[in-house]
């Protein structure tokens, strides 16, 4: 299945809640540095230092909900990167880091930016990526999310960059 | 149109004009990783197909975060960066050289440059009059491979360091007082643009301090506009020829203009952990400190360890604390080495480790115990940050390092300066 299929897809799982500035540096510490070459392994730290049970819990398809200016710090596409290895299917916040939210395109992880507070921890969520909507299942609530700019909608229904460049061989945004 | 100094030179890159919240294909002038994100570059280029890199000379892989390396797995990844410089022809600065920012700073960027980093804090090479901007590993290897990048013309704040500096206050204790106003996320997508009477008058190292920093407001990059003091830097770093002049025209249309007045400004720190938690250190209760860290991209360079040489002279650390001092070149280790700048700090008890980035990112050199503080000049205090989610960050301008060293706890430098 490739990632453009996915674009157009429901995504369904549930939320586990993280608060505000949640830091690179939590989701992927640098005393784990020498891990960055064996991502697998990597993954199974994935948000330690902010959860450290959360990698023992997360299933594939969940969802990371955070606060405000999720992914804060270090340029370390990792970050997003053992996110999505983890199986987490998106994540969700008020709004995120600038290069966090790049790179978490560039890997194929939708970063997804809405009223976070509308989701509690637990709570079943479905995404639909297409139209924007997150139907918080458990609250019987549905929340909009803000639409991605068209050139990273681009990115995303390539498969993340590696993929948009191979494809067009070079940039057709 | 009059353009501010990212508009001018986005649009000078895309061979088209255009304005903030446009969105263009550019091409770059300089592409850097280092041993952190390089690696992951590494392989995305080659799963891209690629062979090579498109501007071997501009193409730099650093070895610093980790350098020399402290585990077999790090070696390993710098193995896969010197063999990947070696085939392509780009360059490698190895352990020992320096830290990535403070070297393109002094041997690369230039002003009207875009420089793409595989590191956040590339934005301090905006000190210089460039667009510079960290970005991951997937966007730095088709900057690589291509010269090319997608990127978003910021909107600017313009920021007026105004009035005047007072004594014991340091370009450090002005961006961390101005990331308190402006907050953690308060600069984000945008550009930070520096100027004002002070900004205006600030010697290079002091810009670099800044727009090393615009990053933990959210900013995309840092910047200065390029003039005397500039052209004088890049001629004692025998780069004269690479000096322009750049500056936002008159007219420019800045999202916010924030008139700081800078004599209302007292040695600050940041406070764990966020860089944003900013506080006067007068208004500090007594905070013991274990290890104190004077160094990296932020405050490693010449004019920050002589300060600290400067308070720490015929002074002794206090007992229980660990003075550490990296300078963050080899040109700066050897003219403080030359001037007896790191004589003094030796003397006085500190601890000096090679030029590289040391303990700031929590992998060697002075990994912090639990329940630990360290006082440090460099530019995060996330938890975890050096090494130990269980302990506690302060950060600070050098000579609020080297006094506090002194006493075994955060302290005014001002008692010492004045």
């Amino acid at each position: 299945m490739s990632e453009g299929k996915k674009n157009s897809e429901i995504l369904r799982g549930r939320s586990f809640k993280f608060g505000d500035d949640i830091s690179t540096d939590l989701i992927a510490p640098g005393r784990l540095f020498h891990l960055r070459s064996d991502l697998p392994e990597l993954a199974k730290h994935v948000l330690e230092d902010a959860d450290p049970e959360f990698a023992g819990k997360v299933k594939p398809g969940d969802f990371v909900v955070g606060g405000r200016n999720f992914g804060l710090g270090s340029s370390r596409e990792h970050a997003p990167l053992i996110m999505k290895m983890a199986g987490v299917g998106a994540v969700l916040a008020k709004s995120f880091a600038r290069i966090f939210f790049r790179n978490s395109i560039n890997v194929g992880l939708p970063a997804l930016i809405c009223d976070t507070d509308k989701i509690d921890e637990g709570d079943i969520l479905e995404i639909d990526l297409k139209n924007g909507i997150i139907d918080n299942k458990t609250r019987n609530l549905k929340l909009q999310f803000n639409p991605l700019p068209e050139v990273m909608i681009k990115i995303l229904n390539d498969g993340g960059l590696a993929s948009h460049i191979t494809k067009n061989k070079g940039f057709n945004l | 149109m009059d353009k501010t100094i990212s508009e001018k030179i986005i649009s000078e890159h895309a061979g088209r004009e255009l304005k903030a919240g446009d969105i263009a294909v550019v091409n770059v002038d300089l592409v850097m990783s280092q041993d952190g994100t390089g690696p992951l570059a590494v392989s995305q280029i080659k799963r891209m197909g690629f062979s090579g890199v498109k501007n071997p000379e501009k193409s730099i892989f650093f070895i610093d975060h980790a350098a020399p390396s402290p585990r077999k797995e790090l070696s390993n990844s710098h193995i896969v960066l010197r063999e990947f410089a070696g085939q392509t022809g780009s360059v490698i600065s190895d352990a020992g050289e320096g830290v990535c920012h403070q070297i393109l700073a002094e041997s690369y960027t230039c002003p009207g440059d875009i420089v793409l980093g595989g590191d956040s804090h590339t934005c301090t090479s905006g000190a210089l009059g460039a667009f510079a901007t960290g970005m991951g590993s997937t966007d730095i290897a088709v900057g690589y491979a291509l010269a090319r990048t997608w990127i978003m013309v910021p909107e600017t704040i313009k920021v007026n360091f105004g009035r005047k500096v007072n004594k014991g206050v340091f370009a450090k204790d002005l961006i961390i007082y101005l990331i308190g106003k402006i907050t953690s996320d308060g600069a984000t997508y945008k550009a930070l643009e520096f100027g004002g009477e002070v900004g205006s008058i600030l010697s290079m190292d002091e810009r670099f301090t800044i727009s090393n920093m615009a990053v933990e407001a959210g900013a995309k990059t840092g910047i200065f506009p390029s003039d005397s003091i500039t052209k004088e830097y890049l001629k004692s770093q025998g780069r004269e020829n690479c000096f322009r002049e750049i500056s936002s025209d008159k007219e420019a249309k800045y999202e916010k203009i924030m008139d700081i007045d800078c004599s209302l400004i007292e040695p600050m720190v940041s406070q764990p952990h966020t860089v944003d938690n900013a506080l006067p250190v007068n208004n500090l209760e007594k905070i013991m400190v274990n290890q104190v860290f004077i160094g990296t991209c932020t405050n490693g360079r010449l004019s920050d360890l002589k300060i600290a040489a400067d308070i720490l002279k015929d002074k002794k650390v206090a007992s229980g604390v660990r003075l550490i001092v990296i300078p963050a070149s080899k040109d700066i280790y050897l003219e403080t080495l030359r001037t007896g700048i790191l004589e003094t700090l030796i003397d006085s008890g500190a601890i000096v480790e090679s030029p590289g980035c040391g303990p700031c990112v929590g992998i060697h050199q002075g990994i912090l115990g639990d329940g630990e503080v360290c006082l440090s000049t460099q530019n995060r205090n996330f938890k975890g940050r050096m090494g130990n989610p269980n302990s506690f960050i302060y950060l600070c301008s050098p000579a609020t390092a080297a006094w506090s060293a002194v006493k075994g706890y955060i302290a005014d430098p001002r008692e010492v300066l004045l």
